[in-house]
């Protein structure tokens, strides 16, 4: 009703002057914690959250929640790059970004990505803005069967995906559920899988996978192939920003569905992880371009990246109206609201409105001035892929490995990596796709415990599965994704193309 | 093992410097000496954005503010296994005065559940910083005004009422089950990520109580979505500021009282390595004490109601001692003990 004048008070807060320094400050650490693989934002926030303490809690949720937003955008860089994700939902930005910088078209990767994530972020916040009750009422109605439903659905939308074969997706992805059941059954709290062995009792921490199969096994590759990255050819043009701009209106079908899925996953709350994947699989399945999705599509950064953005932007919400994190990041984010005395909840919009509206106008702005700091950079990251392999090569195992530590403070975690980058490598030789495995790991776990939670519910029934029409359209859904590699090899057939090779 | 002989000689130390005429110096005095001399690493046993990883970034945050230590404190999350991580890493720091640990109900219940090698003997005791309390919570559209009502009604139910909590024989499902054990009723309990999905699944209706802490659902209560039922110990919280328009926290009557036999509350204590020196110790009591001097402090604990209780030293080992053989009692009854 009034939101816009409320916003409006709201951009009054950030006429502070400090509050746009901290806006800066926070949006170049974020994208510093963003480029470094392991250092993820949850972690960059929790560091600098007791600093914050002598600042007002508007200050400090501008700067905090600034460096959220610098992360969102720098997970994309080393993607694109190097195929190294710097945070868990750049994994799909890899997909096309990193064939595009190797075919010399990193800056246009690069201002795709960083574009698509401001466009995400932007459809989030207005959403936020003015419909904030209402989708903090639709979060209300997921309990454990929804929760299943979404999570099943990302899978389903997953298996049909790729060009390997059915059979590899689903062998890949059945490793990464083992993978994700090691260490403790959510449901009844006993170790399992473990073997003895209390280093395993926290399990495979998703972001060492990452980094392992992704980075290291890409050195491994690239080892093999001749030691030259096949970016080294990158043009540097500062022009490359405007070039690309003229490009991106006709995606924009892939962008808003993009920044709808995003804004979904965020509220339900599924996560930018799973939301980037999603929409990255509808946008292949859907786009006239889809066939060529995962060699080098500007559509293909597109998809993740609006995706991720405006689901870690709309993460948020649950947050401040629910008390419920959307993500890790987030619910560092709810701890520091409680420190600062703020108690988020349904009240909160009407008792601290200065707070709330502070902090969306701050997302706003804070978005802006993101991607005036990413932009200026692109000509920057690009060059980095004209240095010597061999020169770059030993800098990037390094960073795997600090960021494989920095996760749990653990060395055994860096053996991990290592066996992990191997696995990477003979996965890729073999043709079989990482992406399943990578999010099998990381949904496996939630999947598993909403599950069998809403089994316990249900006394063990699969009926609670269609027994309200939300559950039930959800699944539906599910299934036809599932079964669409059925048509769409029928469609192939007829038209007599035959199955690609995917590219890396 | 180098204890006896260190306080031995600084009890000879002060004996000396008596016997020179120098006698100001106390015992005390001279073990509160010991300092940090590299940065302290503070190890949460729980993830971040957890009640126990809130409080350890509060307390890194005042000691900063306040400039109460002159190495820094660094927080660790070391939270795989419900904790079992962060408690291994304490026993394998032996004689590290350079690490603490804040822990809470998991410091008895992983153990038991997981059957990793720890107790809390395997710890160094320093300080009960404050202990936190549960609320039985329902729905306030439900019809239940009383404990007992409610949990006449769960047991007429058969079994079909859920009660949703944070983790698995972790503190909620063990007050569950001391509440089934106490009562007869029954309850279906789903294991949630968080204090904010907990609250979450009692608002949208996926169940019909929690046990939640009061920081948890005092927004929902605030906004008359929730209605608290009775507190899980056995005096009224202190608080008597209205929190909503008719009631404080004091005028939640006690589950006894309701006629609900059981109490619960959880330790937010502090700990170190075993074999440290003693005089190591008396700098963290010392350290934890000017914590909780600070406005911060008694804010968080005053927004969070907090039970302010502070211990240290035997009286704490006896509290720990009792708290210990409760919980193993309770989860043995329940068959929670992993085999």
């Amino acid at each position: 009703m009034d939101a816009l004048s409320s916003l409006i008070d709201g951009f009054g807060v950030l006429g502070d002057p400090m509050n746009i320094m901290y806006m800066f400050i926070g949006i170049t650490l974020g994208v510093l914690i963003g480029v470094l693989p392991g250092l993820g934002g949850a972690n960059g926030v929790a560091i600098l959250l007791p600093l914050t303490f002598s600042m007002s809690p508007t200050s400090a949720i501008i700067m905090l929640s600034c460096i959220y937003w610098g992360a969102l955008f720098g997970g994309a860089i080393t993607s694109i790059l190097f195929n190294i994700p710097g945070e868990p939902w750049s994994v799909a930005t890899t997909f096309d970004g990193y064939p595009m910088a190797q075919q010399g078209r990193a800056g246009e990767a690069l201002t795709g990505a960083f574009t698509s994530s401001f466009f995400g972020a932007l459809i989030a916040v207005v959403i936020l803005t003015f419909l904030a009750p209402l989708v903090a009422d639709f979060a209300l109605e997921f309990g454990p069967a929804e929760l299943f439903a979404v999570q099943l659905l990302t899978f389903c939308s997953f298996v049909g995906m790729g060009k390997e074969p059915p059979f590899k997706i689903i062998a890949s992805m059945m490793f990464g559920f083992a993978l994700a059941a090691v260490g403790q059954d959510p449901t009844t709290g006993q170790l399992r899988m473990t073997f003895g062995w209390y280093e395993l009792l926290r399990g495979f921490d998703f972001l060492i996978a990452v980094i392992g199969l992704f980075g290291i096994g890409e050195i491994l590759l690239t080892m093999e192939e001749g030691l030259a990255f096949k970016g080294k050819t990158a043009k540097i043009n500062p022009r490359i920003v405007l070039q690309t701009w003229a490009k991106l209106p006709k995606y924009w079908v892939t962008a808003l569905r993009g920044s709808i899925v995003g804004c979904w996953m965020g509220i339900t709350p599924g996560g930018a992880t799973p939301a980037s994947f999603m929409s990255y699989g509808l946008a292949k399945r859907m786009s006239k371009r889809g066939p060529n999705f995962g060699k080098g599509e500007l559509e293909g950064v597109v998809a993740p990246e609006t995706a991720a953005h405006a689901a870690g932007t709309s993460a948020l919400l649950p947050m401040l109206t629910l008390g419920i994190p959307g993500s890790p990041t987030a619910a560092v984010l709810l701890g520091g609201l409680l420190i600062w005395g703020l108690q988020p909840g349904p009240l909160l919009f009407i008792e601290q409105p200065e707070f709330v509206w502070g902090l969306i106008a701050s997302m706003y702005i804070g978005n802006v001035a993101g991607l005036i700091v990413v932009l200026t950079t692109v000509p920057l990251f690009a060059a980095i892929l004209r240095i010597p392999f061999s020169i770059i090569a030993p800098v990037i195992v390094v960073i795997c490995a600090v960021g494989a530590y920095t996760v749990n403070n653990a060395l055994l975690d860096m053996s991990f990596m290592l066996v992990f980058g191997v696995i990477g490598y003979v996965f890729k030789k073999m043709n079989y796709p990482l992406a399943p495995l990578v999010l099998a790991l990381v949904l496996g776990d939630m999947a598993e415990s909403n599950f069998r939670n809403a089994m316990i519910l249900s006394d063990g029934s699969l009926s609670i599965f269609w027994s309200n029409g939300l559950v039930g359209s959800i699944c539906g859904l599910a299934l036809v994704m599932l079964l669409w590699p059925v048509f769409s090899a029928g469609l192939r057939r007829l038209r007599g193309t035959t199955s690609q090779l995917p590219a890396q | 093992m180098s204890r006896k002989p260190k306080s031995a000689l600084l009890a000879s130390a002060a004996l000396i410097a008596g016997a020179f005429g120098f006698g100001l110096v106390s015992a005390s005095e001279a073990q509160a000496e010991w300092k940090p001399t590299k940065t302290v690493e503070f190890i949460v046993p729980a993830g971040t954005g957890g009640g126990a990883d809130q409080m350890a970034r509060m307390i890194q945050g005042i000691v900063q503010k306040h400039g109460l230590m002159e190495q820094s404190l660094v927080v660790v999350n070391k939270g795989g296994g419900s904790g079992g991580e962060g408690f291994l890493d304490i026993k394998d720091s032996e004689g590290n005065p350079h690490k603490i640990i804040i822990t809470l109900s998991s410091l008895f219940t992983t153990p038991l559940a997981t059957g990793i090698p720890f107790n809390w003997e395997d710890a160094t005791p320093v300080a009960m910083l404050a202990l936190d309390e549960f609320v039985l919570w329902v729905n306030a559209e439900s019809p239940y005004k009383t404990a007992k009502e409610y949990v006449e009604a769960a047991k007429a139910g058969g079994g079909s009422f859920v009660m949703a909590g944070t983790g698995s024989k972790q503190e909620d499902q063990i007050i569950t089950v001391g509440l089934e054990q106490a009562t007869g009723a029954k309850f279906k309990y789903i294991a949630e990520k968080g204090g904010g999905d907990v609250a979450k699944a009692l608002v949208g209706n996926h169940a019909t109580s929690t046990v939640n802490n009061p920081i948890e659902q005092v927004s929902f209560w605030r906004a008359g979505q929730t209605r608290p039922l009775c507190v899980f110990d056995n005096e009224r919280i202190k608080l008597t500021e209205k929190v909503t328009a008719d009631m404080a926290w004091s005028d939640i009557p006690t589950c006894r009282e309701s006629g609900v036999d059981i109490d619960y509350l959880m330790l937010r204590g502090i700990f170190m390595p075993a074999d440290v020196p003693e005089d190591a110790v008396a700098y963290y009591i010392d350290l934890f004490q000017k914590v909780r001097e600070t406005p911060e402090w008694q804010e968080f604990m005053a927004k969070g109601a907090f039970n302010t209780s502070f211990m240290t030293g035997d009286e704490f080992r006896s509290w720990l001692q009792k708290a210990a053989d409760t919980h193993e009692d309770l989860m043995t009854k329940a068959g929670f003990i992993s085999g």
